[in-house]
């Protein structure tokens, strides 16, 4: 096939139109041949600058040289060398910020569409059956690892992997956390992609035990003292929903990003033959601008809705990758931007019939280095509305920390956790991902799953 | 999986589960819950804890069968398998931390309603083991929804039965049974802890707030996780957002607000009427859903 080497190989996408009434997945993918085409743009730089952006280090121009000279199990060996879960990094990360925002291709012209080509390979050897391999020496020391999101399968993919025996606690019926329950389907296929990733660290040796809900079914020091776990990392991810504080906020009709999502996704309410519940609002506003705040106005959208995204700031401050805003703009999400709810109005039953909004403007930037919203006297106005979903991030759960003996907090109520190899301030206990950082992103919480992995090794073979 | 070591039915629809669950049965206490799905497409159904046994590694739990899920729920048999059974959830009964000196010192009266009484089983047991016997009243509609008397008896001090339509001990409502123990009986209390149906909690709350007693309910609101994740279980208490899987599910019965709760626990009747509607009884559906006034 033909190529601009300045532009990306464009990839197929379902139609903005028809997608909007379905679950599948909207991104379609590289074939072979467009696969070996984008490959082909790599310059395959000596002093990768791509690897530096990458939160795993993945040798990438290695595992797209492969690609290019059609050598596709080597190119899947490559990536599993340094990532457990590359079909779910491929379609998730936010490479435009991480590796592709480094890619010397980048400076004239698009650079390589590095998170399409591992998401390329990482389907290729699932369609093609092929699996990483499994530690050849054991260790003879047992790991525990808390929640099976992104920052625990990685950590227990890599402890498995130089011969540990790893065990994960699941607090949910379903292993996988936020990639499960709260990334929807269209996005990440729950049963071709996450299921088979998930497989992929079983087969490295892991064991999942779920419904177990540490600080409650048991304890951190238990699996320590108790159960013969020589440490153990906590990755139990995000916590609980915030809400906005405003009144009418307990009404039927308001949810949070994490029950609306949850319901959808974890408890398949979208599927007819489940018997989870859902309410089908005609016209949602979803507020907030994040990542989590897109994928619920597209859900919400997808059940039929007419979807609003409520946001205080401006459009170059959404929070969400751009990739997502430009998707739920085609399927025709509308965007109220520099709008902030002051009320959620509610009729005599109990139910949500509207929201009193007032727009904003930007003033000076805040400590975080935006410039700060501010209200517009006199410009509120009403937003007829049945359903409103409070995408506004979370704060810390206090079951793993307010049960574990010497285990520090901050101030945010977060884990403290050494960013370099997860150590906290308990002796064998080592954390990572959104428990410790607050919610961010599924690689940085790989990363961090990485680095605690090396952590407990150093610990482990020094004792 | 979670096998199903004893099952009874203890009225029409409401039936008792011992299951194989060791973690749960190790770690459990008075007033936590368990969520049980029973199977791949059930729901999560937080479920009361009735009772448990540590050494044998299980726990019993009592149902309503009025959903879906608990009314498939209400098929499987000894020897039949839960596919996930998650717990214990929420924090222990406060009775739990009270030093013992001063539990002694209290005369508590418990006041259950219907499946209410399975939750506050394991309390009154509780307190039996630390020698002191509190009084129970166990309220329904009708003899035949009243459970686990035999079970109350054997460990609480005095156990009053009432029924709405009289058909069983005392006429009248728990409430009214309340005002009789008071008013004709003589009896004091220094603390009440009421489970049952969100109408029976309000109005326990409204009179023992007018006679002074303090006084403990358990809440039940929708729920999905059970851990905090998801926020469905909000309630307000006290003018302040709890939520009830991990801040309760017992609290302050005269700082709930009740009527906020009632309105909440009706957001997925419709749906989940719908449902069954459509599985159960197609064209002859009369009542049940949430929408009927049955």
């Amino acid at each position: 096939m033909e190529i601009d080497v300045l532009k990306k190989v464009p990839v197929r996408e379902q139609d903005p139109k028809v997608r909007a009434t379905n679950f599948d997945e909207v991104c379609l993918g590289y074939n072979k041949e467009e696969a070996m085409a984008e490959a082909s743009r790599c310059l395959k730089c000596k002093n990768p600058q791509c690897q530096k952006g990458c939160p795993v280090n993945i040798d990438i121009p290695g595992f797209i040289r492969a690609i290019e000279e059609d050598k596709l199990s080597e190119s899947f060996q490559i990536l599993s060398m340094y990532s457990a879960l590359p079909a779910i990094c491929g379609r998730v990360c936010p490479q435009e910020s991480q590796c592709e925002a480094k890619c010397i291709r980048g400076i004239k012209g698009d650079p390589v569409s590095i998170g399409k080509l591992e998401r390329f390979t990482a389907d290729w050897a699932r369609e093609n059956g092929i699996h990483p391999q499994a530690a050849s020496e054991k260790k003879g020391k047992k790991v525990a690892v808390i929640g099976s999101g992104p920052a625990g399968l990685t950590c227990a993919g890599e402890l498995a992997k130089a011969g540990y025996d790893v065990t994960i606690f699941e607090a949910l019926h379903e292993p996988g956390g936020v990639l499960v329950y709260g990334i929807p389907e269209f996005r990440l296929p729950k049963q071709t992609v996450v299921a088979a990733e998930i497989e992929n660290v079983k087969s490295l040796g892991v064991k999942i035990e779920t419904n177990v809900v540490i600080g409650k079914s048991t304890t951190v020091d238990e699996l320590l003292n108790e159960e013969g776990f020589s440490a153990v990392f906590i990755g139990s991810g995000a916590g609980l929903p915030k809400f906005m504080g405003i009144p009418g906020e307990n009404a039927n009709g308001v949810f949070s990003a994490n029950e609306f999502l949850t319901r959808n996704n974890l408890m398949k309410a979208y599927l007819d033959d489940y018997d989870t519940p859902i309410f089908h609002g005609k016209k949602v506003a979803v507020v907030g601008g994040g990542n989590v705040a897109m994928d619920a106005a597209r859900t919400a959208l997808r059940l039929g809705a007419e979807v609003h995204i409520v946001y205080r700031r401006g459009e170059s401050e959404l929070p969400a990758r751009v990739e997502e805003v430009h998707h739920a703009k085609e399927e025709g999400i509308i965007f109220n931007l520099l709008t902030n709810p002051k009320e959620i109005l509610v009729d005599e039953n109990g139910w949500v019939r509207g929201m009193i909004c007032v727009e904003m403007e930007l003033g000076e930037p805040d400590v975080s280095g935006r410039r700060r919203p501010v209200e517009k006297a006199g410009s509120e106005f009403e937003l007829a509305l049945d359903t409103v979903i409070m995408s506004l991030g979370t704060s810390p759960n206090p079951l793993i920390s307010a049960t574990t003996s010497g285990l520090e907090i901050n101030s945010h109520k977060c884990i403290v956790a050494q960013e370099e190899n997860g150590q906290t301030t308990k002796r064998g206990v080592y954390a990572g991902g959104d428990a410790v950082t607050g919610a961010a992103t599924v690689i940085l919480a790989m990363g961090a799953g990485k680095a605690a992995a090396s952590g407990i090794d150093q610990f482990l073979s020094a004792k | 999986m979670y096998e199903i070591t004893k099952k009874r039915f203890l009225s029409d629809n409401i039936f008792l589960m011992e299951v194989k669950a060791p973690r749960v049965a190790k770690n459990c206490a008075p007033g936590q819950f368990v969520i049980v799905k029973m199977d791949e497409r059930g729901e999560r159904v937080p479920l009361t804890i009735c009772d448990y046994d540590a050494a044998a590694g299980t726990v019993t739990i009592v149902v309503q069968a009025i959903g879906a899920s608990t009314k498939m729920m209400a098929e499987y048999n000894e020897g039949d398998y839960l596919r996930d059974f998650t717990g214990p959830l929420g924090c222990k009964s406060e009775l739990l931390d009270t030093p013992a000196g001063d539990l002694k010192k209290k005369k508590i009266l418990f006041v259950a309603g219907g499946v209410g009484t399975a939750p506050v089983y394991p309390q009154v047991k509780w307190l039996h083991s630390q020698g002191i016997l509190a009084d129970c009243i166990i309220g329904a509609r009708s003899r035949n929804l009243i459970i686990l008397e035999e079970e109350m008896k054997a460990v609480a001090g005095n156990v009053y039965v009432a029924t709405d339509d009289g058909s069983y001990g005392f006429k009248g409502n728990v409430n009214d049974k309340i005002k009789d123990l008071v008013n004709n009986g003589n009896q004091t209390y220094d603390l009440v802890i009421a489970i049952g149906p969100l109408i029976m909690m309000k109005f326990v709350c409204l009179l023992t707030k007018e006679l002074g007693i303090p006084t403990v309910v358990s809440m039940n609101p929708i729920m999905v996780d059970g851990t905090g994740m998801c926020g469905a279980c909000r309630l307000s208490v006290g003018g302040e957002v709890k939520f009830a899987c991990v801040d309760g599910p017992e609290f302050d019965g005269h700082l709930v607000n009740f009527d906020e709760a009632m309105k909440r626990a009706q957001m997925y009747k419709t749906e989940e009427g719908r449902a069954i509607l459509r599985e159960k009884e197609g064209a002859t559906h009369h009542g049940g859903c949430g929408q009927c006034n049955d």
